[in-house]
Protein backbone atom coordinates (compact mmCIF):
# COMPACT_ATOMS: atom_id res chain seq x y z
CA UNK A 1 0.00 0.00 0.00
CA UNK A 2 3.11 2.11 0.75
CA UNK A 3 4.08 1.79 -2.60
CA UNK A 4 1.45 4.15 -4.31
CA UNK A 5 2.40 6.74 -6.67
CA UNK A 6 1.89 9.35 -3.54
CA UNK A 7 4.54 7.99 -1.84
CA UNK A 8 6.94 7.32 -4.46
CA UNK A 9 10.37 9.14 -4.65
CA UNK A 10 10.10 13.25 -5.30
CA UNK A 11 13.50 14.66 -5.96
CA UNK A 12 13.22 18.23 -5.94
CA UNK A 13 11.13 17.70 -2.40
CA UNK A 14 14.00 15.61 -0.87
CA UNK A 15 16.70 18.01 -2.24
CA UNK A 16 14.73 20.87 -0.98
CA UNK A 17 14.26 19.20 2.86
CA UNK A 18 18.11 18.16 2.30
CA UNK A 19 18.80 22.41 2.49
CA UNK A 20 16.66 22.80 5.29
CA UNK A 21 18.30 20.16 7.13
CA UNK A 22 21.63 21.68 5.96
CA UNK A 23 20.16 25.12 7.59
CA UNK A 24 18.93 23.82 10.93
CA UNK A 25 22.37 22.04 11.16
CA UNK A 26 24.37 24.80 9.78
CA UNK A 27 24.85 26.94 12.72
CA UNK A 28 25.74 23.87 15.09
CA UNK A 29 27.93 22.14 12.54
CA UNK A 30 30.16 25.41 12.66
CA UNK A 31 30.21 26.35 15.89
CA UNK A 32 31.21 23.01 17.14
CA UNK A 33 34.37 23.00 13.72
CA UNK A 34 35.35 26.51 15.29
CA UNK A 35 35.99 25.56 18.59
CA UNK A 36 38.72 23.25 17.64
CA UNK A 37 40.24 26.20 15.37
CA UNK A 38 43.70 27.61 16.46
CA UNK A 39 42.74 30.63 14.68
CA UNK A 40 39.49 32.02 16.66
CA UNK A 41 36.00 31.97 15.32
CA UNK A 42 35.70 33.12 11.70
CA UNK A 43 37.81 33.06 8.77
CA UNK A 44 37.20 30.16 6.24
CA UNK A 45 38.43 27.55 6.37
CA UNK A 46 39.31 26.79 9.91
CA UNK A 47 43.20 25.67 9.41
CA UNK A 48 45.25 24.51 12.74
CA UNK A 49 43.04 22.00 14.85
CA UNK A 50 43.50 22.44 18.64
CA UNK A 51 42.43 21.48 21.61
CA UNK A 52 43.70 24.36 23.39
CA UNK A 53 39.92 26.88 23.96
CA UNK A 54 38.93 23.20 25.94
CA UNK A 55 42.13 23.60 28.07
CA UNK A 56 41.23 27.18 28.78
CA UNK A 57 37.75 26.53 29.38
CA UNK A 58 38.82 23.82 31.93
CA UNK A 59 40.89 26.19 33.57
CA UNK A 60 38.00 28.67 33.74
CA UNK A 61 36.83 28.57 37.20
CA UNK A 62 34.19 31.69 36.47
CA UNK A 63 32.43 29.24 34.08
CA UNK A 64 32.63 26.43 36.30
CA UNK A 65 30.69 28.31 39.06
CA UNK A 66 28.11 28.79 37.13
CA UNK A 67 27.73 25.47 35.39
CA UNK A 68 27.61 24.50 39.68
CA UNK A 69 24.66 27.42 40.28
CA UNK A 70 22.84 25.90 37.09
CA UNK A 71 23.28 22.45 38.17
CA UNK A 72 21.87 23.87 41.56
CA UNK A 73 19.03 25.23 40.01
CA UNK A 74 18.09 22.94 37.55
CA UNK A 75 17.92 20.38 40.44
CA UNK A 76 15.82 22.08 42.72
CA UNK A 77 13.39 23.24 39.98
CA UNK A 78 13.22 19.39 38.69
CA UNK A 79 12.27 18.32 42.68
CA UNK A 80 9.54 21.83 42.86
CA UNK A 81 7.80 21.02 39.31
CA UNK A 82 7.69 17.10 39.86
CA UNK A 83 6.06 17.51 42.99
CA UNK A 84 3.81 19.97 42.19
CA UNK A 85 3.21 18.52 38.88
CA UNK A 86 2.60 15.42 40.16
CA UNK A 87 -0.62 16.62 42.31
CA UNK A 88 -1.75 19.07 39.85
CA UNK A 89 -1.61 15.40 37.31
CA UNK A 90 -3.70 13.84 40.28
CA UNK A 91 -5.41 16.55 41.10
CA UNK A 92 -6.89 17.05 37.35
CA UNK A 93 -7.64 13.40 37.02
CA UNK A 94 -9.08 12.39 40.23
CA UNK A 95 -11.00 15.56 41.67
CA UNK A 96 -13.05 18.05 40.92
CA UNK A 97 -12.61 21.61 41.77
CA UNK A 98 -13.49 25.30 41.17
CA UNK A 99 -11.45 26.63 38.63
CA UNK A 100 -10.33 23.44 37.11
CA UNK A 101 -9.89 24.92 33.67
CA UNK A 102 -8.68 28.52 34.62
CA UNK A 103 -6.04 26.10 36.06
CA UNK A 104 -5.13 23.95 33.26
CA UNK A 105 -4.92 26.96 31.40
CA UNK A 106 -2.73 29.15 33.72
CA UNK A 107 -0.11 27.19 34.04
CA UNK A 108 0.20 26.57 30.44
CA UNK A 109 0.98 30.70 30.35
CA UNK A 110 4.44 30.10 30.89
CA UNK A 111 5.58 27.88 27.78
CA UNK A 112 2.94 30.04 25.97
CA UNK A 113 3.85 33.65 26.57
CA UNK A 114 7.01 35.04 25.31
CA UNK A 115 9.62 34.45 28.03
CA UNK A 116 9.91 38.14 28.98
CA UNK A 117 6.03 38.59 30.34
CA UNK A 118 6.67 35.95 32.87
CA UNK A 119 10.22 37.02 33.81
CA UNK A 120 8.96 40.29 34.73
CA UNK A 121 6.10 39.54 36.30
CA UNK A 122 8.42 37.43 38.63
CA UNK A 123 10.63 40.14 39.07
CA UNK A 124 7.52 42.65 40.20
CA UNK A 125 6.41 40.17 42.61
CA UNK A 126 9.78 39.37 44.14
CA UNK A 127 10.39 43.08 44.66
CA UNK A 128 6.70 43.68 45.92
CA UNK A 129 7.33 40.40 48.33
CA UNK A 130 10.92 42.34 49.50
CA UNK A 131 12.84 39.45 47.87
CA UNK A 132 16.65 39.93 47.29
CA UNK A 133 17.41 38.63 43.48
CA UNK A 134 19.33 35.52 43.83
CA UNK A 135 19.88 32.01 42.52
CA UNK A 136 16.58 31.12 44.69
CA UNK A 137 14.32 33.49 42.65
CA UNK A 138 15.50 31.86 39.27
CA UNK A 139 14.47 28.61 40.77
CA UNK A 140 11.16 30.10 41.54
CA UNK A 141 10.98 31.17 37.89
CA UNK A 142 12.47 27.51 36.78
CA UNK A 143 10.13 25.84 39.18
CA UNK A 144 6.90 27.76 38.13
CA UNK A 145 6.77 27.82 35.01
CA UNK A 146 8.00 24.22 34.20
CA UNK A 147 5.24 23.20 36.44
CA UNK A 148 2.88 22.29 33.35
CA UNK A 149 5.45 20.38 31.48
CA UNK A 150 5.92 17.80 34.51
CA UNK A 151 1.90 18.17 34.52
CA UNK A 152 1.22 17.19 30.91
CA UNK A 153 3.87 14.40 31.26
CA UNK A 154 2.09 12.66 34.63
CA UNK A 155 -1.55 13.63 33.24
CA UNK A 156 -0.78 11.33 30.39
CA UNK A 157 0.84 8.79 32.19
CA UNK A 158 -2.11 8.81 34.57
CA UNK A 159 -4.27 8.23 32.01
CA UNK A 160 -2.84 5.12 30.85
CA UNK A 161 -2.96 3.99 34.57
CA UNK A 162 -5.19 0.49 35.48
CA UNK A 163 -7.06 2.28 38.20
CA UNK A 164 -8.99 -1.17 39.41
CA UNK A 165 -5.07 -1.93 40.17
CA UNK A 166 -5.44 1.01 43.04
CA UNK A 167 -8.83 -0.34 43.47
CA UNK A 168 -7.80 -3.70 44.42
CA UNK A 169 -4.66 -2.50 46.84
CA UNK A 170 -7.65 -0.12 48.73
CA UNK A 171 -9.96 -3.89 48.87
CA UNK A 172 -7.14 -5.52 49.83
CA UNK A 173 -6.53 -3.37 53.14
CA UNK A 174 -3.78 -1.16 52.31
CA UNK A 175 -4.30 2.64 53.15
CA UNK A 176 -4.67 5.10 50.62
CA UNK A 177 -0.95 6.44 51.35
CA UNK A 178 0.39 2.85 50.75
CA UNK A 179 -1.47 2.57 47.72
CA UNK A 180 0.23 5.74 46.50
CA UNK A 181 3.37 4.43 47.15
CA UNK A 182 2.86 1.26 45.92
CA UNK A 183 0.84 1.24 43.32
CA UNK A 184 0.51 4.76 41.30
CA UNK A 185 3.83 5.84 41.87
CA UNK A 186 5.47 2.74 40.72
CA UNK A 187 3.23 3.28 37.44
CA UNK A 188 4.17 6.35 37.10
CA UNK A 189 7.88 6.02 37.15
CA UNK A 190 8.66 6.54 33.61
CA UNK A 191 6.55 9.31 33.09
CA UNK A 192 8.55 10.74 36.05
CA UNK A 193 12.15 10.40 35.09
CA UNK A 194 10.66 11.45 31.48
CA UNK A 195 9.52 14.45 32.78
CA UNK A 196 12.81 15.27 35.09
CA UNK A 197 14.90 15.04 32.48
CA UNK A 198 13.25 17.65 30.24
CA UNK A 199 12.59 19.92 32.57
CA UNK A 200 16.38 19.54 33.99
CA UNK A 201 17.07 20.29 30.00
CA UNK A 202 15.08 23.31 30.02
CA UNK A 203 16.31 24.64 33.17
CA UNK A 204 20.16 24.03 32.31
CA UNK A 205 19.29 26.25 28.82
CA UNK A 206 16.76 28.73 30.41
CA UNK A 207 17.80 32.23 29.47
CA UNK A 208 14.47 34.74 29.22
CA UNK A 209 13.10 34.64 32.28
CA UNK A 210 16.47 33.83 34.11
CA UNK A 211 17.49 37.16 32.77
CA UNK A 212 14.89 39.16 35.00
CA UNK A 213 15.70 37.40 37.87
CA UNK A 214 18.75 36.73 38.18
CA UNK A 215 20.96 38.24 41.36
CA UNK A 216 24.90 37.95 42.07
CA UNK A 217 25.54 34.51 41.25
CA UNK A 218 25.31 33.70 37.12
CA UNK A 219 23.96 30.81 35.96
CA UNK A 220 25.75 29.02 32.86
CA UNK A 221 23.61 30.72 29.78
CA UNK A 222 23.82 34.11 32.05
CA UNK A 223 27.21 34.05 31.96
CA UNK A 224 27.75 32.94 28.48
CA UNK A 225 25.73 36.10 27.57
CA UNK A 226 27.25 38.59 30.20
CA UNK A 227 30.96 36.91 27.70
CA UNK A 228 28.98 37.69 24.41
CA UNK A 229 28.99 41.24 25.57
CA UNK A 230 33.36 41.76 26.04
CA UNK A 231 33.56 39.80 22.65
CA UNK A 232 33.77 36.49 21.39
CA UNK A 233 36.45 34.02 22.04
CA UNK A 234 36.41 29.96 20.81
CA UNK A 235 36.33 29.57 24.40
CA UNK A 236 32.13 29.88 24.33
CA UNK A 237 32.73 27.68 20.97
CA UNK A 238 33.69 25.13 23.56
CA UNK A 239 31.37 25.36 26.09
CA UNK A 240 28.32 25.58 23.65
CA UNK A 241 29.76 22.63 21.85
CA UNK A 242 29.38 21.03 25.24
CA UNK A 243 26.31 22.11 25.97
CA UNK A 244 24.81 20.92 22.94
CA UNK A 245 26.27 17.19 23.53
CA UNK A 246 25.02 17.05 26.70
CA UNK A 247 21.03 18.44 25.59
CA UNK A 248 21.34 16.40 22.75
CA UNK A 249 22.61 13.11 25.14
CA UNK A 250 19.38 13.84 27.36
CA UNK A 251 17.40 14.70 24.98
CA UNK A 252 18.14 11.05 23.42
CA UNK A 253 17.48 9.46 27.05
CA UNK A 254 14.33 11.22 27.53
CA UNK A 255 12.93 9.90 23.09
CA UNK A 256 13.84 6.55 24.21
CA UNK A 257 12.17 6.83 27.71
CA UNK A 258 9.10 8.48 26.29
CA UNK A 259 8.62 5.69 22.88
CA UNK A 260 8.70 3.00 25.74
CA UNK A 261 6.31 4.72 28.05
CA UNK A 262 4.07 4.86 24.97
CA UNK A 263 5.03 0.93 23.68
CA UNK A 264 4.22 -0.41 27.60
CA UNK A 265 0.45 1.37 26.92
CA UNK A 266 -2.10 -0.78 25.38
CA UNK A 267 -3.56 2.19 23.66
CA UNK B 1 -13.07 6.11 45.02
CA UNK B 2 -10.94 8.70 46.07
CA UNK B 3 -11.60 10.18 49.09
CA UNK B 4 -12.10 14.08 49.81
CA UNK B 5 -9.40 14.51 52.05
CA UNK B 6 -7.09 12.32 49.25
CA UNK B 7 -8.71 14.97 46.37
CA UNK B 8 -7.71 18.39 48.82
CA UNK B 9 -4.55 17.02 49.63
CA UNK B 10 -3.90 16.81 46.08
CA UNK B 11 -5.58 19.45 44.93
CA UNK B 12 -4.29 22.50 47.66
CA UNK B 13 -0.91 22.75 46.83
CA UNK B 14 -0.74 23.46 43.35
CA UNK B 15 -3.10 25.72 43.41
CA UNK B 16 -1.63 27.99 45.94
CA UNK B 17 1.75 27.94 44.27
CA UNK B 18 -0.09 28.36 40.92
CA UNK B 19 -2.19 30.92 42.47
CA UNK B 20 1.22 33.17 44.25
CA UNK B 21 3.97 32.23 42.24
CA UNK B 22 2.00 32.82 38.95
CA UNK B 23 -1.33 34.20 38.93
CA UNK B 24 -0.49 36.90 41.28
CA UNK B 25 2.87 37.89 39.48
CA UNK B 26 0.73 38.57 36.35
CA UNK B 27 -1.89 40.37 38.50
CA UNK B 28 1.18 42.43 39.72
CA UNK B 29 1.89 43.16 36.04
CA UNK B 30 -1.64 44.32 35.12
CA UNK B 31 -1.48 46.86 38.02
CA UNK B 32 2.07 48.35 37.77
CA UNK B 33 0.07 49.18 33.96
CA UNK B 34 -2.10 51.32 36.10
CA UNK B 35 0.47 52.88 38.36
CA UNK B 36 3.34 55.41 37.74
CA UNK B 37 6.64 56.44 38.35
CA UNK B 38 6.90 60.13 40.13
CA UNK B 39 11.07 61.47 40.84
CA UNK B 40 12.22 58.01 40.16
CA UNK B 41 9.51 56.75 42.80
CA UNK B 42 7.19 54.16 41.87
CA UNK B 43 3.76 55.62 42.91
CA UNK B 44 0.35 53.52 43.65
CA UNK B 45 -1.91 56.37 41.98
CA UNK B 46 -4.19 54.62 39.78
CA UNK B 47 -4.16 56.17 35.93
CA UNK B 48 -4.30 55.40 32.17
CA UNK B 49 -1.10 57.46 31.68
CA UNK B 50 0.81 54.99 30.35
CA UNK B 51 -1.56 53.47 27.70
CA UNK B 52 -2.16 57.13 26.65
CA UNK B 53 1.28 57.40 26.35
CA UNK B 54 1.22 54.21 23.90
CA UNK B 55 -1.61 55.34 22.14
CA UNK B 56 -0.19 58.54 21.67
CA UNK B 57 3.67 58.65 21.34
CA UNK B 58 4.58 57.35 17.64
CA UNK B 59 7.98 55.37 19.08
CA UNK B 60 5.80 52.77 20.27
CA UNK B 61 3.67 52.06 17.45
CA UNK B 62 6.84 52.12 15.47
CA UNK B 63 8.65 49.62 17.15
CA UNK B 64 5.42 47.41 17.73
CA UNK B 65 4.53 47.62 13.84
CA UNK B 66 8.42 47.25 13.31
CA UNK B 67 7.99 43.99 15.37
CA UNK B 68 4.65 42.72 13.79
CA UNK B 69 6.63 43.07 10.66
CA UNK B 70 9.64 41.33 11.92
CA UNK B 71 8.04 38.37 13.63
CA UNK B 72 5.59 37.99 10.34
CA UNK B 73 8.58 37.52 8.18
CA UNK B 74 9.81 34.75 11.15
CA UNK B 75 6.32 32.99 10.38
CA UNK B 76 6.31 33.16 6.71
CA UNK B 77 10.21 31.59 6.73
CA UNK B 78 9.12 29.63 9.50
CA UNK B 79 6.51 27.90 7.12
CA UNK B 80 8.15 27.63 3.76
CA UNK B 81 11.27 25.88 5.84
CA UNK B 82 8.98 23.78 7.65
CA UNK B 83 5.55 22.67 5.92
CA UNK B 84 7.62 21.55 2.82
CA UNK B 85 9.91 19.44 5.29
CA UNK B 86 7.10 17.80 7.42
CA UNK B 87 5.21 16.86 4.21
CA UNK B 88 8.38 15.33 2.70
CA UNK B 89 8.73 13.59 5.99
CA UNK B 90 5.09 12.63 6.11
CA UNK B 91 4.61 11.19 2.94
CA UNK B 92 8.38 10.54 0.97
CA UNK B 93 10.82 9.68 3.50
CA UNK B 94 10.06 6.25 3.57
CA UNK B 95 11.65 4.36 6.18
CA UNK B 96 13.98 6.53 7.52
CA UNK B 97 10.99 8.90 8.56
CA UNK B 98 11.70 8.39 12.27
CA UNK B 99 14.98 9.07 12.02
CA UNK B 100 14.63 11.94 10.27
CA UNK B 101 11.92 13.11 12.44
CA UNK B 102 14.36 13.03 15.76
CA UNK B 103 16.95 14.52 13.78
CA UNK B 104 14.23 17.74 13.40
CA UNK B 105 13.34 17.32 17.00
CA UNK B 106 17.13 17.57 18.52
CA UNK B 107 17.94 21.30 17.89
CA UNK B 108 14.48 22.02 19.22
CA UNK B 109 15.67 21.11 22.78
CA UNK B 110 19.03 23.36 22.29
CA UNK B 111 19.96 25.98 24.03
CA UNK B 112 18.85 29.10 22.46
CA UNK B 113 21.64 31.36 23.26
CA UNK B 114 23.94 28.30 22.00
CA UNK B 115 22.34 29.26 18.30
CA UNK B 116 22.12 32.39 18.59
CA UNK B 117 25.76 32.96 19.26
CA UNK B 118 26.44 30.35 16.59
CA UNK B 119 24.97 32.91 13.83
CA UNK B 120 27.01 35.19 15.04
CA UNK B 121 29.96 34.12 14.73
CA UNK B 122 28.37 33.04 10.70
CA UNK B 123 27.18 36.65 10.02
CA UNK B 124 30.02 38.85 11.89
CA UNK B 125 32.27 41.19 9.75
CA UNK B 126 35.18 39.31 10.36
CA UNK B 127 32.87 36.05 10.86
CA UNK B 128 32.47 32.63 8.77
CA UNK B 129 30.40 33.88 6.31
CA UNK B 130 32.52 36.75 5.53
CA UNK B 131 35.33 34.36 5.62
CA UNK B 132 34.38 31.58 2.70
CA UNK B 133 32.84 34.64 0.80
CA UNK B 134 36.60 36.16 0.48
CA UNK B 135 37.99 32.46 0.32
CA UNK B 136 35.70 31.65 -2.95
CA UNK B 137 36.98 35.59 -4.08
CA UNK B 138 32.93 36.67 -4.44
CA UNK B 139 33.95 39.24 -2.60
CA UNK B 140 37.07 41.52 -1.86
CA UNK B 141 36.03 43.30 1.32
CA UNK B 142 34.49 42.26 4.43
CA UNK B 143 30.36 42.83 4.09
CA UNK B 144 29.12 44.15 7.16
CA UNK B 145 25.68 44.06 6.58
CA UNK B 146 24.96 40.62 7.53
CA UNK B 147 25.09 41.32 11.20
CA UNK B 148 23.13 43.81 13.18
CA UNK B 149 20.05 44.23 10.96
CA UNK B 150 16.45 42.68 11.22
CA UNK B 151 17.56 40.38 8.51
CA UNK B 152 19.98 38.93 10.94
CA UNK B 153 17.16 38.42 13.89
CA UNK B 154 14.61 37.17 11.11
CA UNK B 155 17.24 34.55 10.29
CA UNK B 156 18.02 33.28 13.68
CA UNK B 157 14.30 33.32 14.89
CA UNK B 158 13.37 31.68 11.38
CA UNK B 159 16.32 29.31 12.73
CA UNK B 160 15.11 28.73 16.00
CA UNK B 161 10.97 28.25 15.20
CA UNK B 162 11.15 26.17 12.29
CA UNK B 163 11.58 22.82 14.35
CA UNK B 164 8.63 24.34 16.33
CA UNK B 165 6.76 24.85 13.17
CA UNK B 166 7.25 21.83 11.78
CA UNK B 167 5.90 19.83 14.63
CA UNK B 168 2.53 20.68 14.68
CA UNK B 169 1.82 20.78 10.83
CA UNK B 170 3.63 17.11 10.78
CA UNK B 171 1.18 15.67 13.37
CA UNK B 172 -1.41 17.13 11.56
CA UNK B 173 -0.30 15.31 8.12
CA UNK B 174 0.52 12.32 9.93
CA UNK B 175 -3.38 12.24 10.79
CA UNK B 176 -4.49 12.03 7.66
CA UNK B 177 -6.13 9.14 6.68
CA UNK B 178 -4.00 7.37 4.09
CA UNK B 179 -7.09 5.92 2.21
CA UNK B 180 -8.24 9.69 1.54
CA UNK B 181 -5.23 9.98 -0.38
CA UNK B 182 -5.56 7.08 -2.31
CA UNK B 183 -9.07 7.71 -3.15
CA UNK B 184 -7.92 10.96 -4.55
CA UNK B 185 -5.66 9.63 -6.80
CA UNK B 186 -7.62 6.53 -7.72
CA UNK B 187 -10.64 9.33 -8.73
CA UNK B 188 -8.15 10.63 -11.02
CA UNK B 189 -7.06 13.83 -8.93
CA UNK B 190 -3.01 14.06 -9.99
CA UNK B 191 -0.39 14.75 -7.10
CA UNK B 192 -1.00 18.67 -7.36
CA UNK B 193 -4.38 18.45 -7.29
CA UNK B 194 -4.49 15.77 -4.39
CA UNK B 195 -2.12 17.61 -2.13
CA UNK B 196 -4.39 21.19 -2.73
CA UNK B 197 -7.74 19.74 -2.39
CA UNK B 198 -7.64 17.15 -0.53
CA UNK B 199 -4.03 17.26 2.14
CA UNK B 200 -3.33 21.32 2.86
CA UNK B 201 -7.02 21.69 3.78
CA UNK B 202 -6.59 18.95 6.52
CA UNK B 203 -3.50 20.11 7.51
CA UNK B 204 -4.31 23.48 7.72
CA UNK B 205 -5.57 23.32 11.81
CA UNK B 206 -1.28 22.27 12.06
CA UNK B 207 -0.19 25.08 10.13
CA UNK B 208 -2.00 27.67 12.05
CA UNK B 209 -1.06 26.58 15.14
CA UNK B 210 2.88 26.32 14.28
CA UNK B 211 2.46 30.21 12.60
CA UNK B 212 0.77 31.17 15.80
CA UNK B 213 3.72 29.74 17.98
CA UNK B 214 6.07 31.04 15.17
CA UNK B 215 4.37 34.97 15.52
CA UNK B 216 3.46 35.06 19.12
CA UNK B 217 7.34 33.69 20.63
CA UNK B 218 8.84 36.28 17.82
CA UNK B 219 6.85 39.25 19.14
CA UNK B 220 7.87 38.91 22.61
CA UNK B 221 11.92 38.11 21.28
CA UNK B 222 13.94 40.27 22.82
CA UNK B 223 17.52 38.36 23.10
CA UNK B 224 17.98 38.03 18.95
CA UNK B 225 17.87 41.81 18.67
CA UNK B 226 20.44 42.44 21.29
CA UNK B 227 22.38 39.18 19.96
CA UNK B 228 22.30 39.90 16.09
CA UNK B 229 20.19 43.08 15.62
CA UNK B 230 21.39 45.84 16.62
CA UNK B 231 19.93 49.47 16.77
CA UNK B 232 18.10 49.33 13.44
CA UNK B 233 16.28 45.98 14.49
CA UNK B 234 15.08 47.01 18.01
CA UNK B 235 11.87 45.37 19.05
CA UNK B 236 9.01 46.45 21.48
CA UNK B 237 10.29 43.64 24.09
CA UNK B 238 13.74 45.26 23.83
CA UNK B 239 11.95 48.63 24.79
CA UNK B 240 10.11 46.76 27.63
CA UNK B 241 13.44 45.93 29.22
CA UNK B 242 15.51 49.40 29.47
CA UNK B 243 11.96 50.46 30.74
CA UNK B 244 12.75 48.03 33.05
CA UNK B 245 16.58 48.85 33.08
CA UNK B 246 18.18 51.84 32.49
CA UNK B 247 15.21 53.42 31.54
CA UNK B 248 13.74 53.08 34.94
CA UNK B 249 9.98 53.34 34.26
CA UNK B 250 8.10 50.17 35.25
CA UNK B 251 4.57 51.24 34.99
CA UNK B 252 5.30 51.93 31.23
CA UNK B 253 7.07 48.91 30.73
CA UNK B 254 4.11 46.69 32.30
CA UNK B 255 1.37 48.26 30.25
CA UNK B 256 3.49 46.95 27.12
CA UNK B 257 4.06 43.97 28.32
CA UNK B 258 0.63 43.84 29.09
CA UNK B 259 -0.66 44.55 25.02
CA UNK B 260 2.15 41.98 24.42
CA UNK B 261 0.73 39.46 26.65
CA UNK B 262 -2.97 40.31 25.53
CA UNK B 263 -2.11 40.17 21.46
CA UNK B 264 -0.55 36.87 22.68
CA UNK B 265 -3.90 35.03 23.92
CA UNK B 266 -6.05 36.80 21.92
CA UNK B 267 -4.01 35.39 19.10
CA UNK B 268 -3.81 32.10 19.95
CA UNK B 269 -7.08 31.76 21.23
CA UNK B 270 -8.25 32.98 17.18
CA UNK B 271 -5.98 30.42 15.99
CA UNK B 272 -7.31 27.59 18.40
CA UNK B 273 -11.14 28.37 17.62
CA UNK B 274 -10.08 28.61 14.20
CA UNK B 275 -8.33 25.26 13.96
CA UNK B 276 -11.71 23.59 15.18
CA UNK B 277 -13.33 24.90 12.35
CA UNK B 278 -11.02 23.62 10.05
CA UNK B 279 -10.62 19.96 11.73
CA UNK B 280 -12.78 17.34 10.23
CA UNK B 281 -13.37 15.68 13.16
Amino acid sequence: MRDTKFTSRSPLLAAYSTLVFAFIYLPIVVLILYSFNRDGVGGFPPRHFTLDWYRQLFSDSAIWDSVVNSLIVAAASVAMSLTLGLLAALALDRANFPGKVLFRRLVLLPLILPGIITGLSLLMFAVFAGMQLSLFTVFLGHGTALISVATTEIFAGLQKLDRAQEEASLDLGATPWQTFWRVTLPNLKLSLIAAGLLIFTLSMDEIAVTFFLIGRDNTLPLEIWGRLRRGITPEINAISALIFSVSVALIVVWYRLRARTMRSSPR
Amino acid sequence: MYSRTYKTLVAVPPLLWVGVFLLLPYALMFAHGFWLVRDGFLVHQWNVQNYRALFTNPLYLQVFLRTARIAASVTLCSLLLGYPLAYYLSFHAGPRKEFLYQLVIIPLWVSYLVRGYAWKTILGSDGVLNGFLQYLHITREPVSFFLYSPFAVILVLTHIYTPFVFLPIYAALEHIPRPLVEASQDLGANRSATFLRVILPLSIPGLLAGAAFAFVLSLGDFLAPLLVGGPSATMIANIVQSLFGAAYDWPLGAAISVCILLITISLLFATERLEKRWSFK
